[in-house]
């Protein structure tokens, strides 16, 4: 597991609020499908992300990412960090 | 020998349209070996060559990890397709483009096809092909698969490619595509380690790329040394110290880099992605938070009772009709002229058409609800059910995706099994199909009305509704159990492309609809066809093949009675239950009519007063409710057996599943009956 320490201006896609907008700076988590997956559809660095809504009972989320909506939940959300 | 063109491209893209429109109705749709992941074969239409397109399953990558992805790969490495046609879609190039370039890495023939162009003008997009195919240095040919517009282009620059240019051996392109330190250890492994392998390397470029990228299934397939992956393990090591993420992230990042940067100066988008297209408008509500779950509730509602509700039933007495009374009579009557024995007459029409005709009568049925599916699933809205319901089946160690089978499951199982294709993790879907029989389906209903009329006159409702709670508490703890025990797993995670709205073509749905119910008919349909002969043949004779006037003496009978102490212990234990129960296995209603004919009454039906009456001499509430509940839980019936051996593909699974609701449905009834006897119910 990679440590990553969290600074000011960085967040987790999962705190990044209801048409708030970030750029991923990195994907935490081990090497592995779970990983791959989330990399496989565009969320590498450097990409934007906006959020667009939560689903109705709070999870999961969904975003708009390379011009196409995503959805994605929390949990792994979390293992995304923001700039 | 034809020449052979893979259609590859992401979920969504329009690969089964742009397919379906390249080859007409002369497709085969079989299995790929081993996985129950569709192959679809067909021949090219439009073209005077014999060209053959193999439509692989639909991807975003080229990964080790799913078994789309290593089928459409392994295919396209060992089977060497002429061409790889790849389909991607016009509105949405850049993640398009990252399996693209995979394919272009891979280092075979790619022709481009830009699908959706007339989705691109109508958003008002300009894109520039020359710039397309001036950076990924294959073809790119526009085209708009739902109206059939620029296939017949695509087809001749396909043919164009197979017959002029060599399959390259490796990409030139890796450069323009990787940085400098991923090309430069690239070409350090294919230099240094490819030459020392024991095994015949085909690609070598695209090789040492997967080697680098530590995939597993590379390295089992070549044998790969253990020194040799310690010497590779020096080169990852330094990227990964160099760009501080892992090899993986490296090169995925590395891709997505190249495409940002054609889609950056080829595409000119008019809408910011902050804009509301008519997609997102609809999502408004469709996803709201209030609205949501009432519109989902109210569209399933909308679905059920036009599919199970009169629709339904009218098209169930149509081909019951037809088939039991016009066909069986004419046939019976030809039989008769013809002076065929009597036990011939009984097996074709009792046996063969009385049995294809349990199974025939659902085939209506289950064409309108894979219709309603069909739009559900082309026009979007299947992705945002899962969207909505994720929350609550995560509960139960499933996704959100596991909905749509469960609902289904209340109506018809055969369906609800087969829709779980929707489902891509493996396990999940074992899971959902494990689950989906204890939905109680339409076929237990008038076994429910039959013992709830004899035993529970005054309060009717109440006990059916407490049987289809029943069946979903069953479901939901077996869903928690499984998938801490032989399911287990870690949690699939869900990660899915919410696709834009689109309005489907009626002959989209059609094909669609057609593809899935031809299936039931082909497959259930021999099964079904050999077990009611087998049936027909246990209930009319005797062990020394005699035909019987009683069925007691029926080699059924027989085995009837051999079983029947099974039942005891759950307040069941007479013969007759215990054939009827085996007659249910045919088709659920069929412990209706079996319950007819051992007690002596002829046409029984759920209402019938004679009956009733029999059964109120051999059962008491409390061991009708345990029996109701075995019938809930049990043995899934043939047609349900045999889609769920063919969408699990494995006799151990299905074994398994039919195994443990058998298991279940005894563990239950017995519960209650010797719970409820100790409660001083009777």
């Amino acid at each position: 597991m990679i440590l990553w320490e969290v600074s000011d201006l960085e967040r987790t896609l999962k705190e990044l609020k209801t048409g708030e907008k970030g750029v991923i700076i990195k994907v935490l988590g081990e090497k592995g499908a779970v990983k791959k997956r989330l990399m496989d559809m565009g969320m590498t660095s450097g990409a934007e992300v906006l959020v667009r809504k939560a689903a109705p009972l709070g999870d999961p989320i969904e975003i708009n990412i390379r011009g196409y909506e995503l959805t994605l939940r929390k949990a792994e959300a979390q293992n995304i960090i923001i700039k | 020998m034809p020449l052979k063109f893979a259609l590859v491209g992401n979920p969504n893209c329009g690969k089964t349209t742009l397919f379906n429109e390249i080859t007409g109705s002369t497709q085969y749709v079989g299995n790929w070996p081993g996985v129950t992941i569709e192959k679809r074969e067909g021949k090219a239409k439009k073209i005077q060559e014999d060209v053959l397109i193999i439509d692989l399953p639909g991807i975003y990558s080229l990964s080790p990890y799913s078994m789309e992805e290593i089928i459409a790969r392994d295919y396209i490495i060992n089977e060497m397709p002429d061409v790889v046609i790849n389909i991607v879609d016009g509105t949405n190039i850049e993640r398009n483009f990252y399996l693209t370039i995979q394919l272009i890495e891979l280092g075979v023939n790619v022709v481009v096809a830009l699908n959706m162009m007339d989705a691109v003008e109508a958003k008002g997009d300009k894109i520039d092909l020359k710039i397309l195919e001036g950076s990924l240095k294959v073809p790119v040919v526009p085209i708009t698969a739902s109206k059939g517009k620029g296939v017949t282009e695509l087809l001749e620059k396909a043919l164009n490619v197979a017959q002029t240019a060599a399959a390259a051996g490796g990409s030139p392109l890796l450069q323009e595509i990787h940085n400098e330190s991923i090309v430069a250890s690239i070409e350090e492994i294919e230099n240094r380690i490819i030459p020392t392998l024991e095994s015949k390397v085909q690609n070598p470029r695209w090789t040492s790329l997967k080697l680098l990228e530590g995939d597993e299934k590379v390295q089992e397939a070549l044998k790969v040394s253990v020194e040799s992956l310690n010497q590779i393990k020096v080169y990852q090591e330094d990227l990964e110290k160099k760009f501080d993420m892992d090899i993986e992230t490296i090169v995925a990042d590395s891709r997505y880099r190249f495409t940002t940067d054609v889609t950056r100066k080829a595409v000119k988008k008019k809408a910011q992605a902050s804009d509301l297209t008519i997609s997102d408008k609809i999502d408004k509500v469709v996803t709201n938070r209030v609205l949501a779950i009432p519109l989902f509730l109210a569209m399933m509602f909308g679905i059920f009772s036009v599919t199970f509700g009169t629709v339904g039933s009218s098209t169930i007495d149509f081909v019951d009709g037809l088939v039991n009374d016009t066909i069986a009579t004419f046939v019976l009557s030809l039989l008769e002229g013809a002076g065929a024995a009597v036990w011939l007459q009984d097996l074709i029409v009792g046996g063969i058409i009385g049995g294809l005709g349990s199974m025939l009568v659902f085939v209506p049925q289950i064409m309108i609800l894979f219709f309603f599916l069909a739009i559900l699933e082309d026009t979007g809205y299947m992705a945002r059910a899962a969207f909505v319901m994720d929350r609550l089946l995560r509960k139960l160690g499933l996704s959100g995706k596991s909905f749509i089978p469960m609902l289904i499951g209340f109506g018809c199982t055969v369906p609800a099994v087969m829709s779980t294709r929707t489902l891509e993790n493996e396990k999940d879907r074992r899971l959902t199909i494990m689950l989906v029989p204890f939905m109680s389906c339409g076929a237990r209903l008038p076994v429910y009305a039959l013992y709830t009329a004899a035993f529970f006159a005054n309060n009717q409702t109440m006990v059916v509704f407490s049987l289809y709670l029943l069946g979903i508490a069953v479901a939901v703890l077996s869903g928690v159990f499984l998938k801490k025990t032989i399911l287990k797993g870690e949690v699939a995670p869900f990660v899915m492309e919410l696709p834009p709205y689109r309005i489907p073509t009626f002959k989209g749905l059609m094909i669609h609809m057609w593809d899935r119910g031809k299936g039931f008919v082909k497959k259930a349909g021999t099964i079904i066809f050999a077990a009611a002969v087998v049936i027909w043949f246990l209930q009319y004779f005797n062990f020394s093949f005699q035909a019987v006037s009683e069925p007691a003496d029926s080699i059924l009978g027989a085995i009837g009675n051999a079983i029947a102490p099974v039942f005891a212990p759950l307040g069941f234990g007479d013969w007759q239950s215990a054939v009827a129960l085996l007659t249910g296995f045919i088709a659920k209603e069929a412990v209706v009519s079996t319950m007819g004919i051992l007690h002596g009454v002829a046409e029984a039906t759920e209402s019938s007063t004679d009956l009733i009456t029999a059964l109120r001499t051999v059962f008491t509430p409390l061991t009708a409710y345990a029996f109701m509940a075995f019938s809930l839980l049990y043995l899934p019936c043939m047609a349900a057996f045999a889609t769920i051996k063919r969408e699990m593909n494995s006799w151990k699974w299905t074994l398994i599943t039919v195994g443990y609701s058998t298991g279940i449905a005894w563990v239950v009834a017995f519960l209650i009956f010797q719970g409820g006897k100790m409660m001083g119910f009777n």
